[in-house]
Order: structure tokens, then sequence, then C-alpha cells
């Protein structure tokens, strides 16, 4: 007790030590590769896009690309549109759609809302292992029922078969989200004033989950809208438009591009880059639909 | 999602209408209050029976989809492969052409597929990593969800596009990178002389980064998604042991995400395996059978169905190509099952 403590300086010799220069060093690498591989992958990005737009700009912005087909145009001709091939593309997603909307919102309900046991198990399994099916094995499955085994010709509408195959599980996943992000109030609120339960999935849960599925099915569209692997197996390349769905040949966009690969001809350059321009405009617009619809539709609640 | 079966049960079945209390509904001695609301009750519980079976039939209806896409491909492909000359496994041989002498094997699709899709997924993946990492840790939090979209722009490419942009673009373009490689490390299985020439780039190894590319943003989603999970008190214990940011993330972030970096890789080899149109478009045919070396060209499973589809028309030969299809659905099958194991039964892609 003889010596006074003077508080004019620090007690113990100050216990923070810098970073080392080892470690410093370590951290900047690590930042510096972390961003690297972010710029990595803006590259093909960046190159692809702007690689199809510089490419297909000039023949998309003629009239005749929106309005003519390919009909009696010779591989070395200039001109002639894709109007055949986008009325293919749409034809076959929509009819897909048709098909996989109601089924995969149906089997997203039993997900959530119904599934108990064995069945709801595997169920989730093999939509896991359905996202997982090469598109290409879904149309060979399609060929062997639909072509093979029930003797049908081969027609968009086989094609339209194995896009529903394909866009199920990304309709089933996305619908089984947003019913789950759906406040269990709401369901007991209904449930408390008496409506049976496939009245509150129907009027209140879906209604309540609407936009975000709405998206979500916009998405999936999006996603089999550019699939080659069906139409090169199940439909055959046409010039000019086929409105008959369940025989004949029918182009669409991709099968487009890839017959006008084989062409060598700088026509069929020009027409491969405009379809692939095309193609992804179609898509772009799909997306900023599912943009928008989940902004209006949400706005006002 | 969490039900409440009581009331569930309230609303449906067990329901004794507004007139019944619940607990007159309980007492077996007054049958006539449990049965007086019931022929209102009949079209409800129709209803409601109806909407269950449908939505456990649109159920089924998946799993029955998996288990007919196994059944109709091996009810097309058995006859063929019995009808086959040569070994369906160990030839490398693809001719289909005389039905009445199939001579077709496996062996070469198998090494072209599996090469391509195991080069892209080691390319892919610590670049995912890398960008599921800056996503979550690195980048500023306000452009966090800009970029995040960005990355997930490259899977609304559609895969022909990538194959146009690697056949007509990038081929040519790495063609010396492979040059390279061939002549410095030429001593070496994977980079000696291939069965197609370098110059044009049509080979494995073009077909690989074009697969890569493709793959990077399933593999960064599903790692980007357990990333941003990693328990906030892992991190700040982490920080306030003194480490810096990359220790933070060795310590806490890699460790934690570590199945979800599993299965996003086996979601992505599972996309590669798949590949078809991108691969078709790119890789060389061949006129021998590769010997392990990313600079070979041929077809992958997916591509060779893809380049015979207009030849399907007598059953036999067709068969053989359903039966090289059968052996890529259950390549992927398993694939993606381990994906499911690896993350505990939760992958999104």
């Amino acid at each position: 007790m003889t010596s006074t403590t003077t508080l004019d300086k620090p007690v113990k010799a100050p216990t923070f030590r810098h970073v080392s220069t080892g470690r410093r060093i370590k951290n900047n690498i690590a930042t510096g590769l972390v961003t690297l591989c972010f710029v990595i992958a803006l590259i093909p990005l960046v190159w692809v896009l702007g690689l199809v737009v510089t490419k297909g700009i000039t023949a998309i912005l003629s009239a005749d690309w929106w309005m003519n087909s390919q009909k009696g145009i010779l591989p070395d001709q200039t001109g002639g549109g894709v109007y055949h091939a986008i009325y293919g593309t749409i034809v076959q997603s929509a009819v897909a759609s048709i098909i996989a909307v109601p089924l995969g919102i149906m089997a997203a309900v039993y997900l959530v809302e119904y599934g108990r046991g064995r069945l709801a198990k595997v169920t989730t399994f093999m939509v896991d292992i359905l996202a997982g099916v090469p598109s290409i094995v879904a149309a060979l499955f399609i060929f062997a029922l639909w072509i093979a085994t029930f003797g049908m010709p081969q027609s968009s509408f086989a094609v339209s078969l194995a896009l529903v195959l394909l866009m199920l599980p990304v309709v089933v996943r996305s619908t089984e989200e947003m019913l789950k992000l759906v406040p269990d109030e709401l369901r007991e609120a209904s449930y408390a004033l008496g409506v049976p339960k496939w009245k509150t999935i129907l009027r209140i849960v879906i209604p309540t989950a609407a936009p975000g599925m709405i998206s979500g099915i916009l998405l999936a569209l999006a996603r089999v809208m550019g699939e080659t692997a069906p139409v090169l197996v199940l439909v055959g390349y046409s010039k000019s438009i086929n409105q008959n769905i369940f025989d004949g040949n029918m182009a669409s966009l991709p099968l487009l591009i890839y017959q006008e690969l084989a062409n060598p001809e700088a026509a069929g350059r020009e027409r491969v880059w405009g379809a692939a321009l095309t193609l992804i405009l179609m898509i772009a617009a799909l997306y900023l639909a599912a943009a928008g619809v989940n902004k209006l539709l949400t706005r006002n609640r | 999602m969490t039900m409440h079966p009581e009331v569930t049960a309230v609303g449906s079945s067990n329901s004794t209408g507004p007139r019944a209390a619940g607990d007159t509904a309980n007492m077996p001695t007054e049958p006539k209050i449990d049965k007086a609301p019931e022929s209102g009750r009949v079209g409800r519980l129709n209803a409601e029976t109806i909407f269950r079976w449908l939505a456990t039939a649109a159920g089924a209806t998946i799993v029955a989809a998996i288990a007919l896409i196994a059944l109709f491909l091996l009810i097309r492909a058995v006859p063929s492969v019995r009808a086959d000359e040569v070994n369906f496994f160990t030839s490398t041989e693809f001719a289909t052409n005389d039905a009445n002498h199939l001579r077709f094997g496996i062996r070469d699709l198998f090494m072209v597929t599996v090469l391509s899709s195991v080069f892209a997924l080691i390319v892919a993946v610590p670049i995912g990593v890398g960008i599921a990492l800056f996503l979550t840790h690195y980048a500023p939090s306000r452009l966090g969800r800009p970029f995040t979209m960005l990355i997930d722009l490259l899977a609304a490419v559609p895969s022909i596009v990538f194959g146009l942009w690697g056949f007509l673009v990038l081929a040519p373009q790495i063609a010396p990178v492979q040059q390279f490689l061939n002549d410095k490390l030429g001593w070496f299985f994977l980079f000696s002389d291939g069965n197609v020439s370098i110059g044009g780039g049509g080979t494995i190894f073009t077909a690989g980064v074009v697969l890569a590319v493709m793959i990077l943003p399933i593999i960064t989603s599903v790692a980007r998604e357990v990333f941003a999970l990693t328990p906030r008190a892992h991190i700040e214990a982490a920080q306030a042991l003194g480490a810096t940011k990359w220790e933070v993330v060795r310590m806490t972030v890699l460790p934690y995400g570590r199945s979800g970096v599993i299965a996003g890789s086996m979601l992505g080899l599972g996309r590669a395996l798949g590949e078809t149109i991108a691969v078709l478009v790119v890789l060389r045919t061949a006129s021998q059978a590769g010997e392990w070396s990313l600079f070979d060209g041929g077809y992958t499973f997916a591509s060779k169905i893809a380049s015979a589809a207009s030849e399907f028309s007598s059953p036999l030969p067709t068969g053989a190509y359903i039966a090289a299809g059968f052996v890529l659905f259950a390549l992927t099958f398993v694939v993606n099952a381990l994906a499911r194991l690896a993350s505990g039964g939760k992958v999104n892609g």
C-alpha cells in the first residue's frame, strides 16, 4: 500500500497487437480472389449478351422478321422472318403450361396442405429428381411413350408433353415456397368461421400466394421456352406456319437456330443470331413480366 | 408447414354443424343431434374429399412420372441391348445403321460425358464458391441483390445460345490456350494429343468451359443460400477473437456451408451430365474412340441421342439410343439423389 497508483498512464502494457503482415496479406489475397471470381462470372454474361445483340440486331430490325415466315426463302437468300418459329415456341410452351400449371399447383397444395406420411416424402424426393432429369431424357421418354408405344406422329403436342415434365418441378417448387409463406393465422381465421379446408385453400391461401405463384410460373415458362432437346427429338422443322399441334412439323426458335447452324451461307448466320436475339428478348420479357406481376399485385397489400 | 390438425378437423369432417354444441357431439346417447345436420354436410364433405383426392393425385402423378420414365425407357431399350452384338458397357462402337447387326456400346459416350462434366465442375466449383462468398460476405449489402440477379441472369440464357457462343466465338479464342497446354503438359494423359485437332477448338476442353459457365449459377445459388445462413454468433465469436475477414470466412462460413457446396456441386454435375444442345454444337465428331484426353472430341450421351434424333424410325436402332438415354437417366438420378442426401433433404435448384 505504499506505492500510489497513478492513473495518468495505462496500468498494463497495451494488449492489442496489430494484425501481422502475413495474415493481412492473406486476407487481402482472399478479398481479391473472391472479387475476381465475381468478375470472371460477369465476363461470359456480358460477352454472350453483347455478342447476340450486336450480331442479331440487323436481322430483327426489319419488319419482315416479325411478320413473315421462311416460306420460299432459299438458304443463301437473306430475308424472310421467324414468325412461324415465334408462333411455334409460344404455342408449344402455352400448351405445356396449360397442363403443367394446374397439375403443379395441385401437387404443391398436396405437399403443403395435405402431405403427410410416406407418399408426401416420396413426392418431395421425386420433385427434386424430376428437376434434375435432363431435357433429352424427358424427350426420349415422350418418344418412347407417345410415338413408339401409342403410335402417334411426331408433333408439336409431343414437344409440349416433354416440356410439361421439365416445367412441373419448377412450378411445384415455386408454388410450394409461396404457399408456405401464407401465415397460418389466415388459415385459422378461416377455419374459425367454419369454412371447410378446401374452400380455405381455394379462396384464402391461393389468392394470398397468387403474385408469387404467377411470377414463379412465368419464370418456369421462360426456362422451358429455350429448350432445344425436346424439339430436336419430337418434331421436325418446317419453314412455314403449322396450325395443327397434333400432327406435322412445326418450327420453334431453338429448332430454327439449330437448323440454320448447318447452313454455311452468310444469310444463315444472320438468321441464327437474329433468332437467338429474338429468343433472349422473349425470355427477358417473361422475366420482366414476372417482376412486374410481383410488384403490381403485392403493392396494395 | 405446420398445420393444426385439431383446427383442420373442426373445419372439415368432424364438424357437427353450427347447431351441435361441442359437448353434445361427444355423447353417444344422443345420436339424433349428430344425425340431424348430416344431410347438409354431405355436399361439403364430398367437396373436401374430392379436393383432397385431386391434390393427392397430382402429387402421385409426379411419382408416377419418374416411374414411367424408367419403365418406358427400359421397355424400349431391352430388346436392342439383347440384339447388341458387342458388349453394351465396354464397346466404343456405336453403329446402328444396320438394324440386323447392331453394334453399340457406351464406353466412349461415358468417357466424354464424365470427362467434360467433371472438368466443368473443377472449373466451376471454386469460382461458384468464390462468387457465393462475395455475394454474402464481401459485396456491399446494398449491391448484394442486384449482383445476385446478374449471376441468375446467366441461368436465363438458353443453352442453344451458349452453344452458339461456344462454337462460333469461344472455341477459336481458347484454341491457343489448349495448344499451349498440349505442348507443355502433353506427357500427362489429360493433356495428351486427342482424337480431333485442337485448331478448331471443338474439344472436350471447350465443351467443359461452356458447361462450367452454364452450371455456375446453380452452384452459386445453392452455396449462397447456405452461406447466408451461417449463425451470426459464430461469425461474431470469430471476430471477437480478432480474426481477419478471411479467417472468419474460413473458420465459420466455409465449415458451416460445406454441405451446401457439396449439394450445389452435385446439382451442377447433374446439369452438366445431361446438357444436350450446347455440347452437341461445340464438340467435334471423332473417327476413333478417345483416351481420356481433354483434347478428344466425340459425343456425350445426350448429344449422341440428339444427333441421331432425326433417324428414329425403326424400333431396334432407336432402342440403342434409348438404352444410352436410360444410362444417362440412371446417372443423373444417382447424382441428384446424392445432392439431396448431402444437403439433408433441402436443395433448391
